[in-house]
């Protein structure tokens, strides 16, 4: 292991690093915990000029009340779970059928369709822009949760494409051959024999994709605008101009948009981590 | 009995050609979403980009005339110049990563608390990341200026100097780029080989110079990636800019994505075909790093 293990060390050095820890991660939360700190103050704390003391009451409960009362935050946040959801299942999807073409079948061109997604995948967003926009709205789908979630569905296909391809790649594929020997048809292969085995890329994608998705902000600007079918993060800028500098106010709506993926990400670490780290190791 | 006759021959047809058959028909549904909302767009957004069009009314074809435009145009060159700032600065989350990454290597009690703690920053979205920050640099109650000035020094306005703005916003940048890189490096700890530290702790290798040498280049792979993701992230850098300054004071800010946004989409009207040649300079420069990583990535299937 590296660097040196501490149990290998000097002692003074072991209690050096214990105390160091707690230091280093509040000094790198620093930013969050002051907004966290904002959230549950009073809003006389503010007026009063004094924002950096000790609450001088804990005011959490009707901060964060008042989010989801005096506001469109909890359309916002319903909107962001109807993109977010869709979008998910269906990027899952595909890409589990192009991983599985891609990683099981050799063919010509294979290569080169596997290279368009991931290539695909990088492009900046604004060369897609105004074709996308266009095409959106020539179908009806402006503003519309629907517009957003088939262009999400069809972007995110070129990340899931590369992860799914390399993930079955690494499958043992004497499996599979077993089976064509016993004459069991390709989609029989795919349904009963690959896909009980991408289970677990399947929960890791679906975790990082949930994340992307809730997280965007670009696409809920360009194809969206108004609380019917904004995501929260475009609706949290409105958030902000409706509560102006009522910081204890602005800092709760912060922390409420945030917090989904957070929870996603908490609840379901090992899968989250091993999606965004795949390739990481050889 | 007659139905299974009359379709045999059909049947041994798909079943002769199966294998060549079902991958494309597994990749149909993929591909037909990604042509018409990925490629297809690409293709299009060039196409515009000789033209001159508001939006609603017929385009105009003008040739490279908004290419010509660019070159002149002081926005653009500084856009372009913040791009390269934000490229180079950027990177920096790969060595920051890599020490964050060496320093939570243990195994003390609840170090996968603080590992999950450490990372935090990339799970929140780049909007409250942006507001964050913001109110990290704000004048009057920004806590960077509370302990600037508990030292003495201070107050700065961040975001209001445009010599320091675009500074302030990439540091907000690295902050979520940082917890990435530190997540693919300690994973790429996780499978350095033991005996190989071990050998090489025996011939007297230790601090830097088994960093360097032993260390380092089994952490090739998780480097690869981080280098993509972070030439991405910087390139793509758009939502920062747009909730911290919205391109301002003065458009010191304005970086390629935020700069088509404003000329496609902005209130003073619609400037399509110009946007879009912005687009295609920002394609093209992204492009670069594409055929970079393909290239890569080419390279180890050739050697699978």
């Amino acid at each position: 292991m590296f660097p040196t293990p501490l149990e290998r060390t000097s002692r003074s050095w072991q209690i050096g690093y214990q105390s160091l820890l707690p230091v280093a991660v509040i000094a790198w939360l620093l930013p969050l915990l002051a907004v966290a700190m904002f959230s549950v103050k009073p809003s006389s704390d503010f007026t009063g000029g004094d924002y950096w003391s000790w609450p001088s009451r804990f005011a959490g409960f009707e901060n964060y009340g008042r989010v989801f009362t005096d506001s469109p935050m909890p359309r916002y946040i319903l909107n962001s779970f109807m993109i977010t959801i869709p979008t998910v299942i269906g990027a899952v999807a595909l890409s589990c059928m192009t991983g599985f073409a891609l990683g099981v079948y050799r063919f010509r061109f294979n290569l080169l369709v596997f290279f368009l997604f991931i290539a695909g995948n990088f492009v900046p967003f604004q060369i897609l822009m105004i074709p996308v926009r266009d095409l959106t709205i020539d179908a009806g789908l402006y503003n519309t949760k629907l517009g957003l979630v088939l262009f999400h569905i069809a972007f995110q296909t070129g990340f899931c494409t590369l992860f799914m391809r390399n993930f079955i790649r690494a499958l043992p594929f004497e499996l599979i051959e077993a089976a064509r020997v016993e004459g069991i048809t390709e989609f029989q292969i795919f349904w009963h024999i690959v896909l009980p085995l991408m289970k677990p890329a399947i929960a890791a994608l679906s975790v990082l994709i949930f994340t992307f998705i809730w997280n965007d902000y670009f696409w809920a600007v360009v194809l969206t605008q108004g609380p019917q079918a904004q995501p929260v993060t475009a609706g949290i800028t409105s958030f902000n101009a409706q509560f102006g500098v009522a910081y204890h106010m602005l800092s709760a709506g912060s922390i409420v948009a945030a917090l989904p993926p957070v929870l996603m990400f908490f609840l379901m670490q090992r899968h989250f981590i091993a999606g965004l780290t795949l390739g990481a190791v050889k | 009995m007659t139905d299974t006759t009359a379709a045999a021959p059909h049947h041994s047809w798909f079943h002769r050609n199966r294998k060549t058959i079902t991958p494309w028909l597994f990749l149909l549904p993929g591909i037909l979403f990604f042509s018409v909302y990925v490629v297809y767009p690409i293709i299009q957004s060039i196409n515009l980009s000789f033209y001159k069009w508001d939006g609603l009314g017929e385009a105009e074809y003008v040739g490279t005339a908004n290419y010509e435009r660019l070159v002149s145009d002081r926005a653009f060159t500084v856009s372009l110049f913040n791009n390269m700032k934000w490229l180079l600065l950027y990177l920096l989350a790969i060595p920051a990563g890599l020490f964050i990454a060496l320093f939570l290597n243990q195994t003390v009690r609840g170090i996968r608390i603080y590992k999950s703690l450490f990372f935090f920053p990339f799970v929140i979205s780049q909007v409250v990341v942006g507001l964050v920050f913001t109110w990290f640099y704000d004048p009057n109650f920004g806590l960077l200026n509370g302990i600037l000035g508990a030292v003495g020094l201070g107050p700065i306005n961040v975001l209001g100097d445009p010599a320091l703005a675009t500074y302030g916003i990439i540091a907000a940048g690295l902050w979520p780029q940082t917890a990435y890189c530190m997540i693919l490096y300690l994973t790429g700890l996780n499978a350095v080989d033991p005996e190989q530290i071990e050998a090489a702790r025996l011939d007297g290798a230790k601090g830097w110079r088994m960093l360097w040498h032993i260390i380092i280049p089994q952490l090739k792979p998780a480097t690869f990636i981080a280098f993509v993701v972070t030439i991405i992230g910087a390139l793509r850098s758009f939502d920062l800019i747009s909730i911290m300054t919205n391109g301002g004071p003065f458009g010191s800010t304005r970086v390629l994505s935020f700069y088509m946004f404003e000329k496609a989409l902005s209130e003073y009207g619609f400037r399509m075909g110009y946007g879009a040649a912005i687009a295609v300079v920002l394609f093209f420069i992204m492009l670069f790093f594409i055929a970079y990583f393909l290239w890569s990535m080419y390279q180890d299937e050739k050697g699978r």
